[in-house]
């Protein structure tokens, strides 16, 4: 295993290439190192192939080109201690809250006793107590994604990916959800991959944000915020905050126009 | 109970009264129809004489080995027509014409083929019932939201973990509704065949206690067979609403 400091997950140029009777180029080339235990988000104009890189790191597709390790091993379908929430609701609709939370831990034969404590601890995180017995149809939207990132967490995956998670909430909420998941970050001590199209989000609470660029997307701009771990939401309103915030829109602004079909 | 319940039980109770006053005062002939009562009374009757025991043995095999039958093969096939699309595009219209052939003209066919046992009576039920399952199970598994596909494969599910954790109950819904419609199918098949060609059965018995004109054990056989339609129809409504209730979007 590497050092504590190294490499988590590497990108080596990879692309995707959505295949067809006219092949979408998707994404890439792309060049990246997670680093262990850091908290990097990824930011770019809607349709730019964010969620198709978070399905290739995932093993979920295979890159076009390139390759992709994590661990040290080459990504093949996949790998143990990944964890992701999708960008999609991905409850299941016929488990209670408890059973959905529980899923992944029953099906790896963990011993009762430890599946009710770890699931007991997880749904008392993402503050689900009072909905434990619930059914998924039974709750909001930002509850269902809460379900389905206590189901991610109570696995204590290594490396976590989100895709958009709080794309539906309102503002507040989504700054409160992002404290939470600094909370989570902290205490689990994993790699957590964010992609979200929030600039304050990405800012708040990245150690490193990527700016990718419209279709193929690439990184145009990867900036560190050198913000202190034990951070949170009240960061936003810092003067740091606001030059990380503007870099990422300077980064970006350009190529938001193409994707909204204007020139820079 | 519900109050649509009560109204719903309080409008079969009203007609049922109606239909035994008429049939009380001779509005309607006794040799037209049977008080309801009566037929209640010759039902039970019947079966604490065990007479029609060898006719309802016979008509449950047929239905039971249609129902099950047509379940297995219609997941089987549509479970295929589903993973195949260019299978599916040449059986759609096929399928969605089944319905408009009376598959009952085939039964002549089966009786030349299998002889006149209970196995042409078990395929003229298949013949009816297996479409309704077909289409239920293309549904359901269309109806599997793709995201809950990949979050089996980041919970490393193996494929048979996948299609009994995942797909089963997504597609679930649509299965009863195929369940429901494939036993119904099936119930009829094999009763109208019975009626037509047969040496056994209650669908038989009914045909043969109309043409020796016995009318009370006509009624009490009709009314065995709606007894049992309502009643496997009102047990899997029952089945189906106590494990999808709480997942209604
Ligand atoms: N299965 C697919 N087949 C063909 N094109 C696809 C497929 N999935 C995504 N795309 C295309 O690839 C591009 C990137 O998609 P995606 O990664 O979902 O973008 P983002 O998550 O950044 O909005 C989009 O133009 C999208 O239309
Ligand atoms: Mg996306």
């Amino acid at each position: 295993m590497t050092a504590e400091a190294g490499a988590h997950a590497t990108l080596r140029a990879v692309t995707r290439t959505y295949p067809g009777a006219r092949p979408v180029h998707a994404l890439g080339p792309i060049d990246l190192d997670l680093m262990r235990g850091e908290f990097f988000s990824v930011v770019g104009p809607s349709g730019c192939g964010k969620s198709t890189l978070l399905d290739v790191l995932a093993g979920l597709s295979e890159p076009t080109s390139g390759e992709i390790t994590f661990e040290g091993k080459p990504v093949r379908g996949v790998p143990d201690g990944i964890g992701v929430v999708f960008q999609e609701d991905a409850s299941f609709p016929w488990l209670s809250v408890r059973d959905n939370v529980a899923f992944g831990l029953r099906r790896m034969g963990t011993d009762p006793a430890e599946i009710t404590r770890r699931v007991d601890y997880a749904i008392g995180f993402m503050g689900l107590k009072d909905f434990a017995h619930s059914y998924p149809a039974q709750l909001s939207g930002g509850m269902r994604q809460r379900v389905c990132i206590a189901r991610t967490l109570v696995l204590q995956p290594r490396l976590i990916l989100l895709d958009e998670p709080f794309g539906a909430l309102d503002q507040q909420t989504r700054l409160l959800m992002g404290d939470e998941l600094l909370r989570l970050w902290r205490e689990t001590s994993a790699t957590v991959l964010l992609i979200t199209h929030a600039l304050d989000e990405a800012a708040m609470l990245s150690d490193r944000v990527g700016v990718m660029s419209a279709r193929p997307g690439v990184f145009i701009d990867l900036v560190q915020t050198n913000w202190p771990r034990d951070r949170d939401s009240r960061i936003v309103a810092e003067a740091e905050f606001g030059a990380v915030t503007g870099r990422l829109w300077g980064s970006l602004r350009a190529e938001s126009m193409k994707a909204i079909g204007r020139a820079g | 109970m519900t109050r649509e319940g009560w109204t719903r039980l309080g409008l079969v109770a009203a007609g049922i009264a109606a239909l035994e006053a008429l049939c009380r005062t001779k509005v309607i002939k006794p040799l037209t129809l049977v008080p309801p009562s009566r037929m209640v009374h010759d039902l039970a009757g019947l079966l604490i004489a065990g007479d029609i025991f060898d006719d309802i043995g016979q008509t449950a095999i047929e239905v039971g080995g249609a129902f099950f039958l047509a379940i297995v093969l219609g997941v089987l096939m549509g479970a295929a027509i589903q993973a195949t699309p260019r299978l599916r595009r040449a059986v759609a219209p096929v399928l969605a014409s089944w319905y408009a052939v009376p598959s009952f003209v085939f039964y002549p066919l089966l009786v030349a083929l299998f002889g006149l046992s209970t196995s042409p009576l078990i395929a003229i039920g298949v013949l009816s019932a297996t479409p309704a399952m077909v289409v239920a199970t293309i549904g359901g598994l269309d109806r599997v939201p793709r995201v809950l596909l990949r979050a089996a494969r980041i919970h490393r599910l193996t494929a048979a973990q996948t299609l009994w954790l995942i797909t089963l109950p997504s597609a679930l819904p649509s299965l009863f509704t195929g369940l429901k419609l494939s036993f119904a199918y099936a119930f009829i098949g094999v009763i109208a065949g019975e009626f037509i060609l047969s040496g056994g059965g209650i669908g038989y018995g009914i045909a043969y206690a109309y043409e020796s004109f016995e009318t009370p054990k006509m009624y009490a056989l009709m009314l065995l067979v709606l007894i049992v339609a309502v009643g496997v129809n009102g047990a899997l409504h029952a089945w189906e609403g106590r494990l999808l209730q709480r997942r209604q979007r």
